[in-house]
């Protein structure tokens, strides 16, 4: 199976043609986020004010990463479980969120919103850090530094492995795999 | 009577903490190894493959496999003949999580209290289990614990009525409901009898045994390989993406119970099942 090789921001058009079970190789910019990251940023949109990164077309990253060790510009960096960042997902979705990594199922609130406004959702291999770490080319705290490795990073990758899990059509590749591969 | 000092104490649980989330058990790689061979989605067998790349990474580099390199869970078996000099043992083991986290460029992960969490900031406290056994010596077990994992595991008190099958329905159960969420495939730690706490404490000591070591008894060995058949059924497969790899194990571990009682918990750990052991 070819990858499919994209670069961040996401449009509608790229993210429209998306499908589950796809293999993609992503480049670009991408901005880390776990939970105490999140609320915080809905603290923000609650009280008006402007997100820390542009977020129309851009790709969350759910992500705590291990500290780089000297030389290193990042630790281990796999994804977290998604499902803990459900709460929060579809108000950025609806803000312009074009996609988020991570691992694990979503909500049926997320999964609608992906398909209303557009998004999708990639998994991540859980548990591959060393592997995910190299390649990130570039990692910087933007917002947060107090929450250590929950504060958010602006992270430059190349060609990081994803899989398509929820696509735009309402596709979920978690409940597809299991019902081709499940014999009981 | 052996004196072990609580330095070596401090240094050995460094150590082991570091080579738990660097090094993957050659238990492990062979499981990976051969869930390639019998995998038939393209994609789980692509994942196995990213694991193993992982792995050589790690363990080349000394870098954790896994940025959540987990609660320090420690367990000691500490001989009745075995005199600790220098201070407390367990601070001993607070101070070797402490100083093993942060030499080795682990990520912490603890937090102080359940609602106010704040992160201590050097992955203490480690949850403590302590044996008395005869002898003169320490062993010393370090198992990190990630939470995606920990946090798909579940208790029941199942009625003795229920027995065998009921066992077998709510640990598929708690497998099913985890689905790709402890990153699978899994390994299964199953603690069946004793108490509510003692049926949790199993299931985590469970995780301790080598893969593809059966146990002693029978029929409960028999258990296991069903469950496991079982288990590869459902479809979940690597990362929960599809597949026939969905656990590389089942352990089980029994203890006797209350003649009202039929505890069961289940401890599910991730495809990395990290544990490193030193003996003092």
């Amino acid at each position: 199976m070819p990858h499919i090789s994209l670069s961040t921001p996401l449009s509608d058009e790229i993210v429209e043609n998306l499908r589950i079970g796809q293999r993609v190789l992503l480049n670009g910019v991408l901005y880390t986020g776990r939970d105490a990251a999140h609320k915080k940023l809905m603290e923000l949109l609650d009280r008006g004010l402007d997100l820390p990164f542009p977020i129309k077309g851009q790709v969350i990253y759910y992500v705590g990463p291990s500290p780089a060790k000297p030389g290193q510009i990042i630790g281990s960096a796999g994804p977290t479980t998604s499902g803990r960042m459900d709460a929060y997902a579809p108000r950025l979705i609806a803000l312009g969120l074009k996609g988020m990594i991570g691992k694990g199922k979503r909500s049926p609130e997320v999964v609608k919103a992906i398909k209303q406004y557009k998004s999708v959702y990639f998994a991540a291999v859980g548990g591959a850090g060393a592997l995910i770490a190299r390649c990130i080319k570039s990692c910087r705290v933007i917002a947060y530094p107090e929450l250590g490795p929950e504060a958010i990073h602006e992270l430059v990758v190349e060609n990081f492995p994803l899989i398509v899990v929820n696509d735009s059509l309402g596709g979920d590749l978690y409940e597809e795999g299991v019902k081709i591969y499940g014999t009981r | 009577m052996k004196v072990i000092h609580v330095q070596e104490v401090i240094d050995t649980v460094a150590r082991l903490c570091q080579e738990a989330n660097y090094y993957l058990g050659e238990d492990v790689q062979h499981a990976f190894e051969n869930a390639l061979q019998t995998e038939i989605s393209l994609t789980g067998k692509d994942i196995l493959k990213q694991l193993l790349e992982n792995a050589r990474i790690a363990r080349e580099n000394d870098v954790p496999m896994c940025q959540d390199t987990g609660f320090a869970v420690v367990f000691l078996e500490l001989g009745q003949e075995v005199n600790i000099t220098g201070g407390f043992l367990y601070d001993a083991v607070n101070e070797g999580v402490r100083k093993g986290y942060t030499e080795g460029y682990l990520r912490k992960s603890i937090v102080n209290h359940p609602l106010q969490r704040i992160n201590t900031g050097d992955n203490t406290p480690a949850v403590i289990h302590t044996t008395v056994v005869p002898g003169d010596k320490l062993t010393i077990t370090v198992a990190p614990k990630g939470g995606g994992s920990e946090n798909m595991s579940a208790i029941r008190m199942l009625k003795p009525a229920e027995g065998r099958e009921g066992v077998k329905k709510f640990i598929l159960e708690t497998v099913k409901n985890a689905g790709p969420n402890p990153c699978p495939p899994i390994i299964v730690g199953v603690g069946m009898g004793g108490t509510f706490e003692k049926a949790a404490l199993l299931a985590k000591q469970a995780l301790l045994r080598p893969l593809g070591e059966p146990h002693p008894e029978p029929d409960i060995a028999d258990l296991e390989s069903e469950l496991l058949e079982e288990i590869n059924k459902t479809g979940i497969g690597p990362q929960g993406l599809g597949g026939k790899t969905t656990a590389l194990a089942v352990h089980i571990l029994t203890y006797p119970c209350h003649i009202a009682s039929l505890p069961v918990a289940v401890n599910i750990n991730c495809h990395a099942a990290r544990h490193k052991k030193a003996v003092l």
